[in-house]
């Protein structure tokens, strides 16, 4: 009994010097628990980036290997060339219209869930999400051939005299499945920060005499802004990269930036190239995260 | 004179619930209305037909003689000033007063100029560029009032305004409040759960429960004369003795205690006896009184007040409060005392049950 009341009076008494310590213990607990993951970043992302920058700086020697030596920013000046930039910007053009048409379509269904009732919201959501229970490998052949010469979407548009229309291996095809794989990446952080605005707000623009789309323009829309730019980040970002989707719903005439890396690994065996193409690409990627972060990617 | 707002039969049903059940209602220009219930009662859903934010289910409803029952709030000349305030979290407080004036698409310069003298008369001059994170429930409560009031609407509704803020601004605000709305003079359609603030700041009151209209009345009357037992019982403390009348002077209480009481029932029906804390004097048992005028007991608790003394006076079926007000020289009674209470005669009001 004694014991214990003596220990009592010593957590009392907590020093300056006391605080100091367990604020350190606690630094270090923290730091133990995200061990993991910091050592998982720096395997598989930090280590490997880095080898992706040297190879860029690095010579392709004539028979195709790579000489790291003989350091140059020729990969680097050949991005300019008009074959590399027209890749580029068709890229760049498939992912920003592939975002506007996630946007679109998202941004009303995410205001519709919303202001259901939660169960209806959780039922829906799901429905978001099962499309994810089946390989994205997979659901884009499922495309191939609903697209194809012989299949459904040629037979409907035929059924109805619209004539027989080759969306296969064009870039409406891409979009299309590019929008089908990352629309559920916009419907989420949407419906997320349209979710949390209260409703009360909405109310007292309309009791201000705002009509619908006011409302919508002064208030709904700055206030889910956080969503609209996360929603579009994780859609353009990935959309650029492309890899899997214009290889299946693309011709050879729609070379995108990812194919493009690919082809200068495996095909024309030019790894600094590569490495450089991959290495902006990493750049303008992060820079779109960094513009997210600031902008208020804190909801998410 | 067109009346400001006025209900005619008005019904609005949640599914099954009717959250609003066959109301009459006359608001007049000018005055200051309370719709007072406890929650669940179908005031704010009333509030809310009369801002076009719900639409009645029957009934006619109109504002200075026109018929609005199902036209959208941004069509109607009243402003509402929310519960929690509904502040634009994103704009300034300049852009959250002058918003409803660019809604209107009056030009930028005069809607800076009206927002700047609105800021002025809830003096908040100085914090115009501030977000409404940035102030505090009171501050925020002007800038949801100047928000509303800029508009110069025709009919200004309150859905409970004060009920975040502490007592002390509350008390101040509801002073303001009044001041304000004698300065615009426009109505004011003030919904409140809080009897003491209905009290306090209203021309009229209009008593809701489950969806019903119990009186519209002024304070005095509600207060003095309540329509019925909820009324007596929701307004201030009260005692409520059940008993039946006899005759227009006189009810028989359910022990068989004969009391003073004028009433206008007939016969035999069933009454309660509201009878206020405050009008009741107490004193030593060994004086006499007039029996049809009192009750004699015992003092079973005392609650000290400060201003006041509440005794609980016990008698043999039931017991009632007694409110002294802390006055020099006053005689102090214990518990276990014998006491007799009595009251003027035009103390008690007698309502039906």
């Amino acid at each position: 009994m004694r014991k214990r009341e003596s220990t009592e009076h010593v957590v009392e008494v907590a020093t300056p010097e006391f605080e100091k310590t367990a604020q350190k213990k606690e630094a270090r607990r923290g730091l133990l628990m995200a061990l993991p993951s910091y050592l998982y970043l720096i395997l598989f992302f930090v280590i490997p980036l880095g080898i992706v920058l040297i190879y860029s700086f690095a010579t392709r020697n004539r028979f195709g290997g790579t000489d790291l030596s003989g350091w140059n920013v020729e990969s680097y000046e050949r991005i300019a060339e008009p074959i590399v930039r027209t890749i580029l910007f068709r890229s760049l053009w498939l992912a920003i219209l592939t975002t506007v048409i996630c946007l679109v379509i998202a941004y009303p269904f995410a205001y519709y869930l919303s202001t259901r009732k939660p169960a209806i919201r959780n039922v829906m959501l799901v429905f978001v999400m099962i499309p994810f229970w089946t390989n994205f490998l997979v659901r884009n052949y499922a495309w191939r051939v609903i697209l194809g010469n012989d299949g459904p979407f040629t037979k409907v548009t035929e059924f109805f005299g619209l004539g027989t229309h080759e969306l296969l291996f064009s870039q409406k095809a891409v979009v299309l499945g590019l929008v089908y794989g990352y629309l559920p990446f916009m419907i989420l952080p949407l419906y997320a920060a349209i979710e949390r605005i209260d409703g009360q707000l909405l109310e007292a623009s309309r009791d201000l005499y705002g009509n619908g789309w006011q409302s919508f323009k002064n208030v709904l829309l700055p206030l889910s802004m956080p969503g609209v730019i996360a929603g579009s980040i994780l859609v353009f970002v990935p959309s650029l990269g492309a890899y899997v989707t214009p290889e299946i719903l693309g011709g050879a005439k729609t070379t995108l930036l990812g194919s493009y890396i690919v082809t200068q690994f495996l095909t024309a065996r030019n790894w600094p190239f590569g490495a450089a193409l991959s290495f902006v690409l990493m750049a303008v990627m992060l820079l779109m995260t960094i513009i997210y972060f600031r902008k208020g990617g804190r909801t998410l | 004179m067109t009346a400001a707002v006025e209900l005619k039969g008005i019904t609005k049903k949640f599914g099954d619930v009717t959250a609003v059940d066959n109301v009459d209602l006359t608001i007049e220009d000018g005055e200051f209305f309370s719709l007072l219930g406890p929650s669940g009662c179908g005031k704010t859903t009333t509030l809310r037909m009369i801002a076009g934010l719900e639409f009645p289910t029957e009934g006619s409803l109109s504002i200075f003689g026109e018929e609005v029952g199902t036209l959208a709030p941004n069509k109607r000349s009243v402003n509402t000033v929310f519960q929690n305030y509904a502040l634009f979290p994103h704009l300034t407080v300049i852009d959250n007063v002058g918003f409803g004036l660019k809604m209107q698409g009056v030009a930028k310069k005069e809607t800076k100029e009206r927002a700047m003298e609105m800021i002025e008369l809830v003096q908040l001059s100085g914090l115009e560029t501030r977000k409404p994170s940035q102030m505090s429930g009171g501050q925020q409560q002007r800038v949801a009032l100047a928000r509303a009031l800029v508009n110069q609407p025709k009919v200004l509704l309150l859905d409970e305004p004060l009920g975040a803020l502490d007592l002390k601004l509350r008390q101040e605000m509801q002073l303001e409040l009044k001041k304000l709305q004698r300065d615009v003079g426009i109505s004011f359609v003030f919904v409140t759960h809080d009897q003491e603030e209905a009290l306090t700041m209203s021309d009229r009151i209009a008593v809701m429960h489950e969806g019903k209209l119990l009186q519209v009345a002024s304070p005095e009357e509600i207060y003095e004369s309540p329509a019925n037992r909820f009324v007596a019982d929701f307004i201030g403390r009260t005692n409520l003795l059940d008993g039946t009348t006899s005759d227009n002077e006189t009810v028989v209480l359910s022990n068989g205690t004969s009391i003073r009481a004028q009433n206008s029932f007939p016969e035999g029906t069933k009454v309660s006896i509201s009878i206020r804390p405050e009008r009741t004097k107490i004193t030593k048992r060994l004086e006499p009184s007039d029996p049809l005028s009192s009750i004699q007991g015992t003092v079973e608790t005392i609650t000290y007040l400060g201003n006041a003394r509440v005794y609980g006076v016990k008698f043999t079926w039931l017991s009632i409060e007694v409110r002294e007000e802390n006055r020099p020289g006053l005689e102090v009674f214990n518990a276990g005392d014998d006491v007799t209470v009595h009251w003027e005669h035009d103390a008690i009001s007698v309502v039906e049950d």
